[in-house]
């Protein structure tokens, strides 16, 4: 018996050596970088310092260079050609150039876009402002599982539609629209097609030629890569694409992006999408099972509830509801875990996710949202102790749950008249 | 946003958690708040001879300020007189706990609670209930 609980203080200690806390698992917020990317940079900031646009001497053909490199790297990974590849501080920037940019060049021939309401704020917001140029903005719904229904897509299609923008997987519910079938209707009638593909590039695999798609922003620190950095993908043929720059200066990128070169932070992004295409595959298969893992285990708990589509899903994200626990409150008791919550608490806004409200959720399930985002660094015994970390929360605070009291009581909490406040 | 310490000492170890026989005529129950805004308080008190408080419980669904102000309300809650318990003001709670200007909304709720809870023994006691006018910061 000695023995026995001697051996499980052992293993315990063994596993608190090899776990450092608390664990990281909001990889969709952003990734830690690569050590192999910092490597590839590193020199990139002292010996080979010099700006890419110095075409008369041997500081500016290295650095030219290594971002010629950078571009085929990013371009591979998507199956572009590197002439396609615009370079810029990340991609929200990247949004705002494609929405805006298009909507720039292409204003005589219309002036309608269409996306969906569960977009990043980059795409939403620069659709605002688009809409007091004198744009107009479709913005579709989302099924109760978060894909948008094609049907609506063709209907909401007009002459003027110039542009249907939708995201390739979601950031909070790793939902992976069928960007296939939404580039073939944008093309069907005339309009281009955008994707921010940032949560999906470098996930699994992104194709430009077989997706159909014309314009896709992408970034750095999503993907082991540093922050600062993303790229626009501009097709060149079939159609030839243009947007109209929004910054305007040296005629970088070009013309579609002036300001200095990024040197590192291209060779960096160069780099992280270059191991991306090397180990996205097996990387995928290990990260799908512990999330399933995870998720299975976790919803063992009653009243816990997935939210988004399960099959058409990112592999490394699960977005699950506690019913009964609120969201941040639920963060605070797992104070080893860094996950994120749809709870308005965690937002300035006292508003909870408009994106888990889009697919119908009721406030209470939105509030009682977690994102568990796993990543390269994310190992088994890290999983395994976010889930028991998890449970033990979860059951704690619906001890202190007046709603999980009445829940087990049987009572109806709809028919009770809660003062709003 | 970092949490002050004696939010995370109440979170922790909160006091008082639990239920009081809501059917007995010596207690008062006072449900505040709405699943859809995040945050419900569910605060009783059990009122001995003299209107003195002699028990506090409470169960809360919510952020861990929300948690944290009513477990800090239960414990002043104990031992005080009904009258002095319907001053406790929200800003109270506010300066004890540290709680940054988002979080206000939480001391609020827990005032409202106690409110709630000390109206409920009233009524079942064949007293009105008091109407506070009281305007929140």
């Amino acid at each position: 018996m000695i023995l026995n609980k001697n051996f499980t203080y052992l293993c315990t200690v063994n596993i608190l050596k090899r776990m450092n806390l608390p664990i990281y698992l909001d990889n969709n917020a952003t990734t830690p970088m690569d050590p192999r990317v910092l490597d590839a940079m590193l020199p990139y900031f002292t010996s080979k310092f010099g700006n890419a646009a110095s075409r008369n001497h041997a500081f500016g053909w290295v650095a030219e260079e290594a971002v010629d490199y950078a571009r085929e790297q990013v371009a591979k990974l998507i199956g572009a050609s590197e002439k396609e590849i615009i370079f810029t501080s990340g991609a929200t920037e990247s949004d705002n150039l494609a929405i805006k940019g298009v909507f720039e060049m292409y204003k005589e021939k219309g002036n309608h876009i269409i996306t969906s309401v569960t977009e990043h704020k980059a795409i939403l917001d620069a659709c605002k402002h688009v809409e007091k140029l004198g744009g107009r903005v479709t913005y579709l719904p989302v099924k109760e599982d978060g894909l948008i229904d094609l049907q609506q897509l063709e209907e909401a299609m007009t002459p003027e539609t110039i542009l249907v923008s939708i995201m390739y997987g979601n950031n909070e519910i790793g939902v992976i629209q069928p960007v296939k079938e939404i580039a073939a209707i944008a093309h069907k009638h005339g309009a281009l097609f955008m994707t921010d593909a940032v949560q999906a590039v470098g996930k699994i695999p992104v194709n430009v030629i077989e997706d159909g798609i014309d314009l896709l922003a992408l970034s750095g620190h999503k993907i082991y890569g540093p922050k600062g950095v993303g790229a626009l993908y501009v097709r060149r043929k079939g159609p030839r694409v243009k947007v109209t720059a929004q910054m305007d200066g040296g005629g970088h990128e070009r013309g579609m992006r002036s300001g200095t070169l990024n040197v590192p932070g291209i060779v960096g992004l160069g780099k992280a999408c270059e191991l991306c295409m090397q180990e996205m595959e097996s990387e995928a298969k290990r990260l799908s099972a512990l999330r399933d893992k995870l998720q299975a285990e976790l919803t063992v708990l009653e009243e816990s509830y997935v939210n988004g589509n399960v099959e058409h899903r990112l592999p490394h994200v699960a977005n699950i509801s506690f019913k009964y626990v609120e969201g941040e409150g639920l963060m605070m008791a797992m104070k080893d875990l860094a996950v994120s919550s749809g709870s308005a608490c965690t937002s300035a806004s006292l508003e909870p996710s408009y994106v888990l409200k889009s697919l119908g959720l009721s406030d209470d399930l939105a509030h009682s949202s977690i994102r568990f985002g796993l990543g390269r660094f994310t190992t088994e015994e890290e999983v395994n102790y976010a889930i028991e970390v998890t449970k033990k929360s979860v059951n704690h605070l619906r001890e202190l749950s007046p709603l999980w009291e009445m829940f087990k009581e049987g009572v109806d909490l709809s028919k009770i008249e809660w003062a709003e406040h | 946003m970092a949490y002050s310490e004696k939010v995370i000492d109440h979170y922790t170890n909160p006091r008082n958690v639990g239920t009081l026989d809501k059917s007995s005529h010596k207690v008062g129950t006072g449900l505040v708040g709405a699943p859809e805004c995040g945050d419900v308080m569910r605060l009783q008190i059990e009122v001995g001879e003299d209107n003195v408080i002699t028990d506090a419980k409470f169960k809360t669904f919510g952020c861990g300020s929300a948690i944290a102000s009513s477990s800090l309300a239960t414990e002043w809650l104990k031992g005080k007189s009904i009258d002095d318990a319907m001053k406790i003001d929200n800003m109270d709670i506010v300066e004890e706990l540290a709680l940054p200007p988002v979080k206000i909304h939480c001391s609020v709720l827990a005032e409202d609670a106690i409110k709630a809870a000390i109206n409920d023994y009233r009524v079942k006691n064949g007293l009105e209930a008091i109407v506070s006018e009281k305007v929140h910061h």
